[in-house]
């Protein structure tokens, strides 16, 4: 038979030639033809497309993406990490030989490549390595739908901010108030909100709903597009539509970004459990474009409405009747409590219960400057404002406990949290949940608890810094939430930086 | 320019373990001027045996680093007398090829380490290695087998 392989390792001067040497010469030595082409540090020779047209299967020995993937597209293929080349060719040419065997009985049943697959030349790409542990898949999963739904983040994001930003000039004091009540669709009374319909060119305030309106938009793919694209890490192209389709479910059902998490692997699973049937030839040309999508999303969408749907009206209610039972208790515990609330799962169900008790009580408020409900409306805004303030802080002081894009992330978010943009938070969260999470809690429990203990109050639904002055005591206000912006970002330091000097002695990838 | 001089063979190596085995064969680069400064290459060659251990069946062990302390491609052999625990799952390594690269080679340079880690899997190289009666004899079986 005749085979061609890859090979790669990272320092790209060992491992990448020892283990083409080893296959090619197993290969020989157990009568075949093999061809590798060694993507290392003395660059590399791509194989002749002749050649691999003749072969009949790949191996891939790689701990770097092998590099133009979709030449060996339809092929049977071994896929390995480098070092099982090294200490086992002859086995691994054994197991080629196998694979073209059974491929030439059943095409099916044998893992080939799949063109427009990971390559790293072109179209989509994953952060997933092959050979490496279940907790670095894990984490490889969750950063490829991080790493695609950030410039959402930053676009939805920078745009509320500013569109927060131009209401306080146009309309004053109540800017961010009256501004988030535009949209496309308002009709019969609110017909004046629809800014489709009733745009001035030369009115700010309709300026200001046209960036709110797009803004909320583009917030409305965050946690779609974090689904798909974990989904898509998990099981490539097939992911992405039980993924995305997931995802905008779990929005719909106010499950939030961990929501989005679960139907990311929830997708990502079916689609890869459905898309290595074996199946009759006739269908195998219709799998892609229908029996997978159709399938995979089904089950996805259909288990996560049916099994989480009363869940999570179950928590929600528990929660509120939680909170609506306290009045009367510790206004400081209830501070801590709605700040730990805010901060947990940041847009999720448990925000959304703190936030929307906090709301509910301004209707009731009534003209009194220092109703109960105004402090609680502050506290619920200063903690709200805490876990993106604390993620930008904590990028900018230790850069290098973060990936590029996150980064980014972390300057955006230092608008966004000013502008109480939780969401600003969501691309770290989604990337270490435990971590963030429990650094959120705590950080947004302080700023919930002090808010309280100042007594500052607020009586403005949203708009972070732009309604600073429809808050009193602001500059205790401002106090409490740099304390716990200080407290947050303290833990997330420590915690990452024991993560990652842990991550460094006990490395053990398969990787070369 | 060679690859591996007489100066970079040790044949009697006395080393507890991976890291002091590593600091011998580097040194005898920093005598010979291809090594700029010990502490960042080993510290590079260090980061590599992180990753994942270098050791490889059959009692062979290859620390190895691109650094920015390493002035040319460099091979040094050691071969010592007991053991040193490389990581191998089959037992300590008896034949140690620290390989040392300059950042940014040149693919000449490359080249020359390329045939070098494809020589390794060869057991007759290897054998030969073993063998060598003297440091004259490695240097010589490295530029027959590698260099031409």
């Amino acid at each position: 038979m005749k085979f061609v392989g890859v090979t790669s390792c990272p320092t790209g001067i060992a491992h990448t030639y020892m283990a083409a040497e080893a296959l090619e010469v197993a290969a020989r030595d157990a009568g075949h033809e093999m061809i590798v082409e060694t993507q290392g540090s003395a660059g590399s020779d791509p194989l002749d497309p002749a050649v691999i047209a003749a072969a009949d299967g790949v191996v891939f020995a790689h701990d770097l993406e092998v590099v133009g993937r979709d030449r060996f597209a339809g092929k049977p293929t071994i896929d390995v990490g480098v070092k099982k080349a090294i200490s086992d060719g002859p086995g691994l040419i054994t197991q080629a030989v196998a694979a073209v065997e059974q491929f030439r009985r059943d095409p099916g049943s044998v893992a080939v490549t799949v063109a427009g697959g990971s390559s790293a030349a072109t179209g989509l790409t994953t952060k997933v390595e092959s050979g490496v542990g279940t907790a670095t898949r894990i984490r490889q999963w969750l950063m490829t739908g991080v790493s695609y739904m950030i410039p959402f983040v930053a676009a939805g994001g920078i745009l509320i901010a500013l569109s927060f930003m131009l209401a306080q000039i146009a309309i004053g004091e109540d800017g961010a108030i009256e501004i988030v009540k535009y949209s496309l669709t308002a009709s019969g009374e609110d017909a004046a909100y629809n800014i489709a319909q009733n745009f001035d060119l030369l009115s700010l305030t309709s300026w200001a709903a046209l960036l709110f309106v797009m803004g909320a938009a583009a917030f409305g793919f965050l946690v779609p597009i974090l689904s798909g694209f974990i989904a898509f890490a998990i099981a490539d192209r097939p992911g992405i539509v039980p993924g995305i389709v997931g995802g905008s479910i779990a929005v719909t059902m106010q499950a939030g970004f961990l929501g989005g998490i679960a139907t990311g692997f929830l997708g990502g699973f079916v689609a890869r459990w459905i898309s290595r049937w074996k199946v009759h030839k006739g269908v195998r040309g219709v799998m892609p474009v229908v029996v997978i999508p159709l399938l995979s999303t089904l089950v996805t969408a259909g288990i996560f409405i049916t099994l989480l749907g009363r869940p999570i009206k179950w928590l929600m209610d528990n929660l509120t009747e939680g909170l609506n039972g306290m009045t009367g208790s510790s206004a400081v515990l209830l501070g801590l409590i709605l700040g730990a609330m805010m901060g947990f799962d940041l847009g999720g169900p448990v925000n959304k219960v703190a936030y929307t008790f906090a709301t509910t009580g301004l209707g009731v408020a009534g003209a009194a400057t220092d109703a109960p409900q105004l402090k609680i409306m502050a506290a619920v805004m200063a903690a709200g404002m805490v876990a993106p303030l604390a993620m930008a802080l904590s990028t900018a002081v230790r850069p290098g406990l973060f990936t590029e894009p996150e980064r980014e992330n972390g300057k955006a978010a230092w608008l966004l949290g000013l502008s109480f943009i939780s969401e600003g938070a969501i691309p770290f969260a989604a990337a270490d949940p435990v971590r963030i999470i429990a650094s959120s809690v705590v950080g947004s429990a302080a700023t919930g608890a002090l808010a309280m203990l100042f007594g500052t109050t607020l009586r403005a639904p949203h708009g972070g810094l732009w309604v600073l002055p429809l808050v009193g005591k602001f500059a205790l206000f401002v106090l409490a939430l740099a304390i716990g912006v200080v407290i947050m970002a303290g833990i997330v330091i420590a915690l990452k930086s024991r993560e990652q000097s842990k991550a460094a002695l006990t490395a053990t990838p398969l990787a070369a | 320019m060679s690859l591996i001089t007489t100066d970079q063979v040790v044949l009697d190596l006395d080393a507890a373990d991976r890291t002091e085995a590593t600091r011998q064969l580097a040194q005898t680069l920093v005598t010979s001027g291809r090594c700029t400064d010990l502490a960042t290459f080993l510290d590079d060659v260090r980061k590599r045996e992180e990753q994942m251990a270098t050791g490889l069946p059959g009692g062979i062990g290859i620390p190895h680093a691109r650094s920015a302390a390493i002035t040319q491609p460099s091979l040094v052999f050691g071969r010592p007398a007991t053991g040193v625990d490389w990581g191998a799952e089959d037992g300590p390594a008896t034949l140690i090829f620290l390989i040392a690269a300059p950042d940014g080679g040149g693919q000449e340079h490359m080249k020359i380490l390329a045939a070098l880690a494809r020589k390794l899997m060869r057991a007759e190289f290897r054998q030969s290695l073993r063998d060598a009666p003297d440091a004259a004899t490695v240097v010589e079986i490295v530029e027959r087998e590698v260099v031409n």
